[in-house]
Protein backbone atom coordinates (compact mmCIF):
# COMPACT_ATOMS: atom_id res chain seq x y z
CA UNK A 1 0.00 0.00 0.00
CA UNK A 2 1.50 3.39 -1.01
CA UNK A 3 1.78 6.18 0.42
CA UNK A 4 -1.28 8.18 -1.43
CA UNK A 5 -3.17 4.96 -0.63
CA UNK A 6 -2.85 5.78 2.98
CA UNK A 7 -3.83 9.72 2.67
CA UNK A 8 -6.95 8.64 0.98
CA UNK A 9 -8.41 6.11 3.52
CA UNK A 10 -7.10 8.46 6.23
CA UNK A 11 -8.87 10.75 4.33
CA UNK A 12 -12.20 9.23 4.35
CA UNK A 13 -12.30 7.77 7.74
CA UNK A 14 -11.74 11.77 8.70
CA UNK A 15 -14.51 13.06 6.72
CA UNK A 16 -16.43 10.20 7.86
CA UNK A 17 -15.77 11.02 11.70
CA UNK A 18 -17.27 14.78 11.00
CA UNK A 19 -20.58 12.75 9.99
CA UNK A 20 -20.47 9.83 12.99
CA UNK A 21 -21.74 10.69 16.17
CA UNK A 22 -25.34 10.67 17.90
CA UNK A 23 -26.61 12.70 14.55
CA UNK A 24 -25.47 9.63 12.38
CA UNK A 25 -27.32 7.06 15.02
CA UNK A 26 -30.22 9.09 15.12
CA UNK A 27 -30.55 9.61 11.36
CA UNK A 28 -31.31 5.87 10.63
CA UNK A 29 -33.25 5.23 13.96
CA UNK A 30 -36.13 7.97 13.01
CA UNK A 31 -38.70 8.56 10.64
CA UNK A 32 -37.32 10.35 7.68
CA UNK A 33 -38.98 11.98 4.19
CA UNK A 34 -36.44 10.08 2.07
CA UNK A 35 -36.35 6.26 0.85
CA UNK A 36 -32.95 5.00 0.46
CA UNK A 37 -31.60 2.27 -1.33
CA UNK A 38 -27.72 2.06 -0.37
CA UNK A 39 -25.89 2.11 -3.26
CA UNK A 40 -27.68 3.77 -5.58
CA UNK A 41 -28.77 6.96 -4.14
CA UNK A 42 -32.58 8.28 -2.18
CA UNK A 43 -35.60 8.38 -3.42
CA UNK A 44 -37.57 11.47 -2.05
CA UNK A 45 -40.70 11.04 -0.30
CA UNK A 46 -44.20 13.64 -0.91
CA UNK A 47 -44.86 16.05 1.57
CA UNK A 48 -47.99 15.76 2.13
CA UNK A 49 -50.72 18.09 4.27
CA UNK A 50 -54.41 17.17 5.37
CA UNK A 51 -55.95 20.20 6.52
CA UNK A 52 -52.97 21.38 8.34
CA UNK A 53 -52.06 17.90 9.22
CA UNK A 54 -48.50 16.81 8.56
CA UNK A 55 -49.54 13.32 6.66
CA UNK A 56 -46.75 13.14 4.18
CA UNK A 57 -45.49 9.82 2.86
CA UNK A 58 -42.50 9.10 5.14
CA UNK A 59 -40.19 5.95 5.11
CA UNK A 60 -42.14 4.13 7.83
CA UNK A 61 -45.56 4.80 5.78
CA UNK A 62 -43.86 3.08 2.99
CA UNK A 63 -43.02 0.64 5.28
CA UNK A 64 -46.28 0.00 6.61
CA UNK A 65 -47.82 -0.76 3.39
CA UNK A 66 -45.04 -3.34 2.23
CA UNK A 67 -45.68 -5.20 5.39
CA UNK A 68 -49.47 -4.88 4.94
CA UNK A 69 -49.10 -6.09 1.19
CA UNK A 70 -46.42 -8.77 2.37
CA UNK A 71 -49.01 -10.03 5.02
CA UNK A 72 -52.34 -9.97 2.54
CA UNK A 73 -50.03 -11.80 -0.31
CA UNK A 74 -48.66 -14.14 2.71
CA UNK A 75 -52.35 -15.44 3.44
CA UNK A 76 -53.91 -15.39 0.43
CA UNK A 77 -51.46 -18.11 -0.41
CA UNK A 78 -51.83 -19.99 2.39
CA UNK A 79 -56.02 -19.88 1.96
CA UNK A 80 -55.95 -20.95 -1.01
CA UNK A 81 -53.85 -23.94 -0.52
CA UNK A 82 -56.50 -25.19 1.43
CA UNK A 83 -58.77 -25.21 -1.22
CA UNK A 84 -57.10 -28.10 -2.76
CA UNK A 85 -56.64 -30.37 -0.26
CA UNK A 86 -57.14 -30.17 3.18
CA UNK A 87 -53.05 -31.32 3.99
CA UNK A 88 -51.27 -28.27 3.23
CA UNK A 89 -47.79 -28.75 1.85
CA UNK A 90 -45.06 -25.91 1.55
CA UNK A 91 -45.56 -22.23 2.36
CA UNK A 92 -48.96 -22.88 3.82
CA UNK A 93 -47.74 -25.22 6.33
CA UNK A 94 -44.97 -23.25 8.05
CA UNK A 95 -47.88 -20.86 8.13
CA UNK A 96 -50.16 -23.58 9.54
CA UNK A 97 -47.02 -24.09 12.11
CA UNK A 98 -47.44 -20.95 13.70
CA UNK A 99 -51.18 -20.39 13.50
CA UNK A 100 -51.70 -23.78 15.12
CA UNK A 101 -49.09 -22.28 17.87
CA UNK A 102 -51.05 -18.90 18.38
CA UNK A 103 -54.33 -20.93 18.98
CA UNK A 104 -53.07 -23.78 21.05
CA UNK A 105 -49.97 -21.85 23.43
CA UNK A 106 -51.71 -18.50 23.23
CA UNK A 107 -55.25 -18.31 22.66
CA UNK A 108 -56.67 -20.82 24.62
CA UNK A 109 -54.70 -21.02 27.70
CA UNK A 110 -55.34 -17.25 28.25
CA UNK A 111 -58.70 -16.77 27.26
CA UNK A 112 -60.48 -20.35 27.26
CA UNK A 113 -64.23 -20.76 26.44
CA UNK A 114 -64.71 -18.26 23.71
CA UNK A 115 -61.74 -17.23 22.15
CA UNK A 116 -62.30 -17.62 18.61
CA UNK A 117 -63.83 -14.19 18.52
CA UNK A 118 -60.58 -12.73 19.62
CA UNK A 119 -58.67 -15.21 17.22
CA UNK A 120 -58.26 -12.92 14.22
CA UNK A 121 -57.21 -9.75 16.19
CA UNK A 122 -54.37 -12.06 18.16
CA UNK A 123 -53.32 -13.38 14.75
CA UNK A 124 -53.03 -10.38 13.07
CA UNK A 125 -50.94 -8.43 16.13
CA UNK A 126 -49.05 -11.41 15.90
CA UNK A 127 -47.96 -11.76 12.50
CA UNK A 128 -48.00 -8.04 11.78
CA UNK A 129 -45.20 -7.59 14.68
CA UNK A 130 -43.35 -10.81 13.44
CA UNK A 131 -42.85 -9.37 9.62
CA UNK A 132 -42.35 -5.78 10.46
CA UNK A 133 -39.60 -7.18 12.85
CA UNK A 134 -38.11 -9.13 10.62
CA UNK A 135 -38.24 -6.42 7.52
CA UNK A 136 -36.05 -3.91 9.54
CA UNK A 137 -33.22 -6.55 9.60
CA UNK A 138 -32.91 -6.97 6.33
CA UNK A 139 -30.39 -3.90 4.31
CA UNK A 140 -32.57 -1.36 3.19
CA UNK A 141 -35.46 -1.89 5.91
CA UNK A 142 -36.92 0.13 8.22
CA UNK A 143 -38.15 -1.49 11.52
CA UNK A 144 -41.49 0.41 11.92
CA UNK A 145 -42.01 -1.45 15.26
CA UNK A 146 -39.25 1.11 16.31
CA UNK A 147 -41.86 3.74 16.08
CA UNK A 148 -43.35 4.47 19.34
CA UNK A 149 -46.55 6.10 16.95
CA UNK A 150 -47.15 2.71 15.47
CA UNK A 151 -46.65 0.65 19.16
CA UNK A 152 -48.93 3.06 20.44
CA UNK A 153 -51.14 2.34 17.96
CA UNK A 154 -50.89 -1.83 18.06
CA UNK A 155 -51.75 -0.82 21.91
CA UNK A 156 -54.59 0.86 21.23
CA UNK A 157 -56.16 -1.53 19.52
CA UNK A 158 -55.37 -3.96 22.21
CA UNK A 159 -57.07 -1.68 24.44
CA UNK A 160 -60.30 -1.39 22.13
CA UNK A 161 -60.45 -5.48 21.77
CA UNK A 162 -59.96 -6.02 25.77
CA UNK A 163 -62.63 -3.48 26.96
CA UNK A 164 -64.92 -4.27 23.95
CA UNK A 165 -64.58 -8.01 25.13
CA UNK A 166 -64.86 -7.68 29.00
CA UNK A 167 -67.62 -5.03 28.57
CA UNK A 168 -69.87 -7.31 25.75
CA UNK A 169 -69.40 -10.53 27.99
CA UNK A 170 -70.05 -8.99 31.11
CA UNK A 171 -71.79 -5.95 30.52
CA UNK A 172 -70.47 -2.43 31.07
CA UNK A 173 -71.65 -1.59 34.32
CA UNK A 174 -70.61 -5.35 35.26
CA UNK A 175 -67.34 -5.16 33.77
CA UNK A 176 -66.28 -2.05 36.15
CA UNK A 177 -67.84 -4.08 39.00
CA UNK A 178 -66.04 -7.12 38.42
CA UNK A 179 -62.95 -5.21 38.61
CA UNK A 180 -62.82 -5.19 42.13
CA UNK A 181 -61.37 -8.20 43.94
CA UNK A 182 -63.94 -9.91 45.94
CA UNK A 183 -63.37 -10.43 49.54
CA UNK A 184 -62.11 -6.49 50.21
CA UNK A 185 -62.80 -4.69 53.37
CA UNK A 186 -65.30 -1.98 52.41
CA UNK A 187 -62.40 1.34 53.27
CA UNK A 188 -60.35 -0.27 50.73
CA UNK A 189 -62.65 -0.19 48.02
CA UNK A 190 -62.31 3.37 46.57
CA UNK A 191 -58.48 2.92 46.57
CA UNK A 192 -58.73 -0.60 44.38
CA UNK A 193 -61.07 0.94 42.29
CA UNK A 194 -58.75 3.95 41.33
CA UNK A 195 -55.73 1.34 41.21
CA UNK A 196 -57.61 -1.03 39.07
CA UNK A 197 -58.76 2.14 36.87
CA UNK A 198 -55.14 3.35 36.38
CA UNK A 199 -53.64 -0.20 35.99
CA UNK A 200 -56.63 -0.67 32.85
CA UNK A 201 -54.32 2.20 30.99
CA UNK A 202 -50.77 1.31 32.10
CA UNK A 203 -51.25 -2.24 30.68
CA UNK A 204 -51.28 -1.56 27.12
CA UNK A 205 -48.59 1.62 27.90
CA UNK A 206 -46.34 -1.06 28.89
CA UNK A 207 -47.41 -3.27 25.87
CA UNK A 208 -46.77 -0.31 23.44
CA UNK A 209 -43.13 0.83 25.48
CA UNK A 210 -41.83 -2.19 25.53
CA UNK A 211 -42.20 -3.18 22.18
CA UNK A 212 -40.29 0.33 20.96
CA UNK A 213 -37.64 0.03 23.19
CA UNK A 214 -36.44 -3.46 22.44
CA UNK A 215 -36.56 -3.00 19.17
CA UNK A 216 -34.90 0.98 19.04
CA UNK A 217 -32.16 -0.51 22.18
CA UNK A 218 -31.16 -3.47 19.28
CA UNK A 219 -30.95 -0.93 16.40
CA UNK A 220 -28.91 1.36 18.29
CA UNK A 221 -26.40 -1.10 19.89
CA UNK A 222 -26.18 -2.38 15.91
CA UNK A 223 -25.13 1.04 14.74
CA UNK A 224 -22.87 1.84 17.53
CA UNK A 225 -20.90 -1.01 17.05
CA UNK A 226 -20.56 -0.02 13.48
CA UNK A 227 -19.93 3.09 14.03
CA UNK A 228 -16.92 2.23 16.18
CA UNK A 229 -15.10 2.11 13.03
CA UNK A 230 -15.23 5.25 11.96
CA UNK A 231 -14.88 6.34 15.31
CA UNK A 232 -12.11 5.24 16.10
CA UNK A 233 -10.50 6.18 12.59
CA UNK A 234 -8.72 2.66 11.88
CA UNK A 235 -9.84 0.05 9.77
CA UNK A 236 -7.96 -2.46 11.95
CA UNK A 237 -11.28 -2.57 14.49
CA UNK A 238 -13.41 -3.85 11.67
CA UNK A 239 -13.08 -7.43 12.59
CA UNK A 240 -14.00 -6.94 16.38
CA UNK A 241 -16.62 -4.46 15.38
CA UNK A 242 -18.44 -6.61 12.16
CA UNK A 243 -17.95 -10.05 14.51
CA UNK A 244 -19.77 -8.16 17.81
CA UNK A 245 -22.31 -6.76 15.47
CA UNK A 246 -23.04 -10.04 14.05
CA UNK A 247 -23.42 -11.58 16.95
CA UNK A 248 -26.16 -8.71 18.68
CA UNK A 249 -27.85 -9.10 14.90
CA UNK A 250 -28.71 -12.68 15.95
CA UNK A 251 -29.72 -11.78 19.08
CA UNK A 252 -31.71 -8.94 17.08
CA UNK A 253 -33.75 -11.94 15.37
CA UNK A 254 -34.71 -13.83 18.58
CA UNK A 255 -36.07 -10.89 19.78
CA UNK A 256 -38.14 -9.67 16.90
CA UNK A 257 -39.35 -13.28 17.56
CA UNK A 258 -39.75 -12.82 21.52
CA UNK A 259 -41.20 -9.68 21.31
CA UNK A 260 -44.08 -11.01 18.76
CA UNK A 261 -45.04 -13.53 21.23
CA UNK A 262 -44.73 -11.60 24.58
CA UNK A 263 -47.12 -8.67 22.87
CA UNK A 264 -49.65 -11.36 21.50
CA UNK A 265 -49.20 -13.52 24.56
CA UNK A 266 -49.77 -10.16 27.07
CA UNK A 267 -52.59 -8.92 24.94
CA UNK A 268 -54.53 -12.81 25.22
CA UNK A 269 -53.73 -12.85 29.03
CA UNK A 270 -55.52 -9.23 29.70
CA UNK A 271 -58.96 -10.35 27.07
CA UNK A 272 -58.58 -13.58 28.89
CA UNK A 273 -58.48 -11.47 32.11
CA UNK A 274 -61.09 -8.92 31.12
CA UNK A 275 -63.72 -11.66 30.02
CA UNK A 276 -63.53 -14.02 32.32
CA UNK A 277 -63.56 -12.11 35.68
CA UNK A 278 -64.13 -14.57 38.04
CA UNK A 279 -60.78 -16.04 38.15
CA UNK B 1 -22.37 22.67 34.78
CA UNK B 2 -23.91 19.86 32.20
CA UNK B 3 -25.02 16.40 33.77
CA UNK B 4 -26.95 15.12 31.45
CA UNK B 5 -24.47 12.71 29.76
CA UNK B 6 -23.21 11.90 33.02
CA UNK B 7 -26.56 11.10 34.63
CA UNK B 8 -27.44 9.20 31.44
CA UNK B 9 -24.48 7.11 31.86
CA UNK B 10 -25.02 6.29 35.55
CA UNK B 11 -28.64 5.51 34.89
CA UNK B 12 -28.15 3.56 32.05
CA UNK B 13 -25.22 1.27 34.37
CA UNK B 14 -27.54 1.47 37.24
CA UNK B 15 -30.66 -0.06 34.97
CA UNK B 16 -28.03 -2.65 33.44
CA UNK B 17 -27.30 -3.91 37.06
CA UNK B 18 -31.04 -4.35 38.42
CA UNK B 19 -31.57 -6.43 35.23
CA UNK B 20 -29.10 -8.20 34.57
CA UNK B 21 -29.47 -9.62 38.51
CA UNK B 22 -33.25 -10.19 38.17
CA UNK B 23 -32.68 -12.42 34.84
CA UNK B 24 -29.70 -13.52 36.50
CA UNK B 25 -31.90 -15.33 39.78
CA UNK B 26 -34.66 -16.44 37.03
CA UNK B 27 -32.13 -18.12 35.31
CA UNK B 28 -31.16 -19.73 38.42
CA UNK B 29 -33.92 -21.55 39.19
CA UNK B 30 -35.08 -22.23 35.85
CA UNK B 31 -31.87 -24.81 35.92
CA UNK B 32 -32.61 -25.83 39.38
CA UNK B 33 -36.37 -26.31 38.25
CA UNK B 34 -35.44 -28.46 35.24
CA UNK B 35 -32.70 -30.71 37.11
CA UNK B 36 -35.00 -31.79 39.51
CA UNK B 37 -37.71 -32.54 37.02
CA UNK B 38 -36.68 -33.07 33.10
CA UNK B 39 -39.80 -33.35 31.68
CA UNK B 40 -40.59 -30.15 32.27
CA UNK B 41 -38.08 -28.66 30.59
CA UNK B 42 -40.52 -27.56 27.33
CA UNK B 43 -43.07 -25.42 29.76
CA UNK B 44 -40.01 -24.59 31.80
CA UNK B 45 -38.17 -22.68 29.29
CA UNK B 46 -41.37 -20.87 28.00
CA UNK B 47 -42.30 -19.45 31.39
CA UNK B 48 -38.27 -18.09 31.61
CA UNK B 49 -38.35 -16.77 28.48
CA UNK B 50 -41.67 -14.97 28.82
CA UNK B 51 -40.40 -13.46 32.28
CA UNK B 52 -37.03 -12.65 31.17
CA UNK B 53 -38.67 -10.64 28.53
CA UNK B 54 -41.21 -8.78 30.77
CA UNK B 55 -38.28 -8.39 33.27
CA UNK B 56 -35.89 -6.67 30.26
CA UNK B 57 -38.91 -4.69 29.37
CA UNK B 58 -38.39 -2.74 33.12
CA UNK B 59 -35.26 -2.04 32.18
CA UNK B 60 -35.58 -0.74 28.62
CA UNK B 61 -38.34 1.64 30.17
CA UNK B 62 -34.94 3.04 31.80
CA UNK B 63 -33.19 2.95 28.69
CA UNK B 64 -35.12 4.72 27.02
CA UNK B 65 -35.46 8.04 29.28
CA UNK B 66 -31.94 8.04 29.29
CA UNK B 67 -31.59 7.86 26.12
CA UNK B 68 -33.72 10.98 25.99
CA UNK B 69 -31.42 12.61 28.75
CA UNK B 70 -28.15 12.30 26.66
CA UNK B 71 -30.30 13.06 23.40
CA UNK B 72 -31.37 16.59 25.49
Amino acid sequence: MDISTAKTIQDTLHQAKEGVGSDWIMHHILDSHELEIAPFGSIHLPHLSLFGLDVSITKNVVFLWIVAILLIVAFKIAANAYKKSLVPHGFANFMEVLIVFVRDDIAIPSIGKGYEKFLPYLLTVFFFILFSNFIGLIPNGTTITSNLAVTSTLAVFSFIVIQAGGMIKNGVFGYFKGLLPSGVPAWLLPVMLIVELLGLFTKPFALAVRLFANMTAGHIVIFSLIGLIFFMQTYFVAPVSVAFALFIYLLEILVALIQAYIFTMLSALFIGMAVHQEH
Amino acid sequence: MDFAFLAAGIGAGLTVIGGAFGIGKLAASAMDASGRQPEALGDIRTSMIIAAALIEGISLFALVICILLALK
